[in-house]
């Protein structure tokens, strides 16, 4: 194996350094004991205190939660079904419905359903949050199962069928389990993405909605407080764990980003 | 092979339900975003009832008539495709070297490294715009010693947030991830042994990188290069954020138009101009990708 020269390593800590000095800011100023995120005066749980007396920030993360749950079940179940079906059959229609919302800027989807939903008399706000929410995870559920099924021996869901198993029994009790960390980790995924999402959400949710992220955009348009930090800092933890989770229960993960990517 | 009766009803059980969701809350409202462009703005907002009073459709081109008579849209919208290819260079800048490290590390290693790269990506993009609001700030080190700089130098002190240097570090910060991961998985299938010939032929390390490893990497940089294009390109919450009055891309237009004007028609024409830049750049790429890597006797693995 050729050794990167110390060159090529310094470049690569430079980017790595690049990558994670900002995150790290935000997490120490979150226990910083000033209103000013400059100099260190000392350090204090303050902000997270102030945090979960803001009824506002509370009720916003409470519809992200649910925003999140929701979507998440939702598009993992049709996920999982596109990702099988794309695995087994052509379908032409299917994957380009489920890779282009992947490709596009996603502002494109924002306003599309924007336009959809009012034409539509349909009232903004947590529901059309979510069916938003849904259609755009369903296609990196659809990416993460479909490569697991890729990984996985095929010969086995058709010794089940040999055996007389009808094609949902044969699902059920033999492809289902072998691609379970799969459907699982996209799970992780979709909710991590919906709890994440800011720009569909910022054109589906309407005047009245809060999400987490719709919380963070305001109040870092009105002024910057430690308190955006110890929100930040608390959020960053739960993808966190999340995201650690999803991969070690499935490395198709890193795998179909790497695929989503070629 | 002809399919049992039962097989094909069974095909269509799982391929329906995310096909039927899709058409319904993707390509519908896609569709009627691009009839939305075609028709006239409403009174207060919106759109104009499509039968006028004399039930004639009311479908026109005013909308694009407005985006190429104005010069305005045809700047932001170059500002917008600079901005995204000078974010693009940069990204590539910093990634090869990051791909290389990751690519030419143990195996066991690897994915730990990788997963380092794709962690940040996760975490929410809100919370990675705001940290460049603290590193920026007036009162941060950095706006400091630049200033400071500034100063020896006899120049007047500058603002680091709120201008075009700004959205571009970010910019740059959110979108390194997408680069970094098809270079990777190119690099990764590199034959070593073409390195070890090169230098037993005598090339220098430099002379390795230009004429094996880089021009093999091609179809990964063009993948990069589509996958940070593309959203840079569309991007609206950075500019709205870190940059200054004059800093707005075309993102920003569309979302003035949408929540702000309320003028939808022209709102969608922006956005479909958008989609067929993006698209259409995306797609030279992954040409040039395929034809360029097959030039360069690249494989696809």
């Amino acid at each position: 194996m050729r050794k990167p020269s110390k060159w090529l390593w310094a470049a690569a800590l430079f980017g790595y350094a690049f990558l994670y000095l900002p995150l790290v800011i935000v997490i120490v100023y979150s226990f910083n004991d000033s209103r000013l995120n400059a100099e260190w005066v000392g350090f204090t749980f303050d902000w997270y205190k102030k945090l979960f007396d803001d009824n506002e920030m509370l009720a916003a993360a409470g519809n992200s939660l649910l925003i999140g749950m929701v979507a998440s079940a939702v598009s993992t179940v049709l996920g999982t079904m596109a990702g099988v079906a794309l695995h087994r059959q052509r379908l032409r229609l299917l994957s380009v419905l489920v890779l282009t919302p992947i490709a596009i800027p996603e502002i494109l989807m924002g306003v599309s359903l924007l336009i959809f939903f009012v034409l539509l008399n349909f009232t903004l706000g947590l529901v059309s949050v979510t069916l938003a929410h849904i259609a755009f995870c369903i296609g990196f559920v659809a990416i993460v199962v479909r490569s697991r099924l890729a990984g996985m021996d095929e010969s086995l869901t058709e010794a089940a069928r040999d055996c007389g198993a009808t094609p949902a029994l044969a699902f059920r009790y033999v492809t289902l389990p072998l691609i379970m960390p799969g459907v699982i980790a996209g799970a992780l995924m979709a909710f991590t993405l919906s709890i994440d999402d800011f720009v569909i959400t910022f054109f589906t949710a309407g005047a009245g909605t809060l999400t987490l992220p719709l919380q963070i955009y305001s109040m870092i348009k009105i002024s910057v407080t430690p308190e955006v930090n110890a929100v930040s800092t608390l959020l960053m933890l739960l993808t966190l764990a999340m995201i650690v989770a999803a991969s070690k229960l499935s490395p198709e993960i890193i795998q179909s980003s790497k695929e989503t990517s070629s | 092979m002809a399919l049992r009766a039962g097989e094909r009803k069974s095909r269509w059980l799982v391929s329906g339900p995310p096909l039927l969701y899709l058409i319904a809350f993707f390509a519908l409202p896609t569709l009627i975003m691009v009839l939305a462009s075609f028709r006239s703005p409403g009174e207060f907002g919106g759109l104009a009832p499509l039968q006028g009073d004399d039930g004639v459709l009311d479908l026109n081109l005013d909308s694009y008539a407005r985006f190429f008579a104005e010069p305005i849209y045809a700047q932001i919208f170059l500002k917008s495709v600079v901005t995204a290819l000078l974010t693009t260079v940069i990204c590539l800048l910093l990634a090869y070297p990051l791909a290389m490290v990751i690519a030419r590390s143990p195996k066991r290693r690897r994915d730990m490294l990788l997963l380092l790269v794709i962690l940040p990506f996760w975490s929410n993009f809100l919370i990675r715009v705001y940290a460049w609001m603290i590193i920026l700030g007036p009162q941060a080190a950095l706006a400091n010693g630049v200033n400071w700089l500034l100063a020896l130098m006899g120049a007047d002190p500058v603002s680091l947030l709120f201008s075009p240097f700004a959205v571009l570090v970010c910019l740059v910060y959110v979108h390194l991830p997408f680069m970094v991961l098809p270079l990777y998985a190119n690099l990764e299938k590199h034959d070593q042994s073409l390195l070890d010939a090169a230098q037993d032929l005598g090339a220098s390390g430099w002379q390795r990188f230009w004429r094996v490893t880089f021009p093999l990497s091609l179809p990964g940089v063009y993948a990069g290069a589509a996958l940070v294009f593309i959203p840079a390109l569309g991007i609206f919450a950075i500019p709205d954020i870190l940059g200054g009055p004059n800093d707005s891309l075309i993102g920003n237009l569309i979302k003035q138009q949408f929540l702000e004007t309320r003028d939808w028609p022209f709102g969608s024409v922006l956005s479909i101009v958008l989609t067929i830049a993006a698209l259409a750049l995306a797609g030279l790429a992954a040409w040039v990708g395929r034809t360029g890597g097959r030039g360069q006797g690249g494989r696809r693995a």
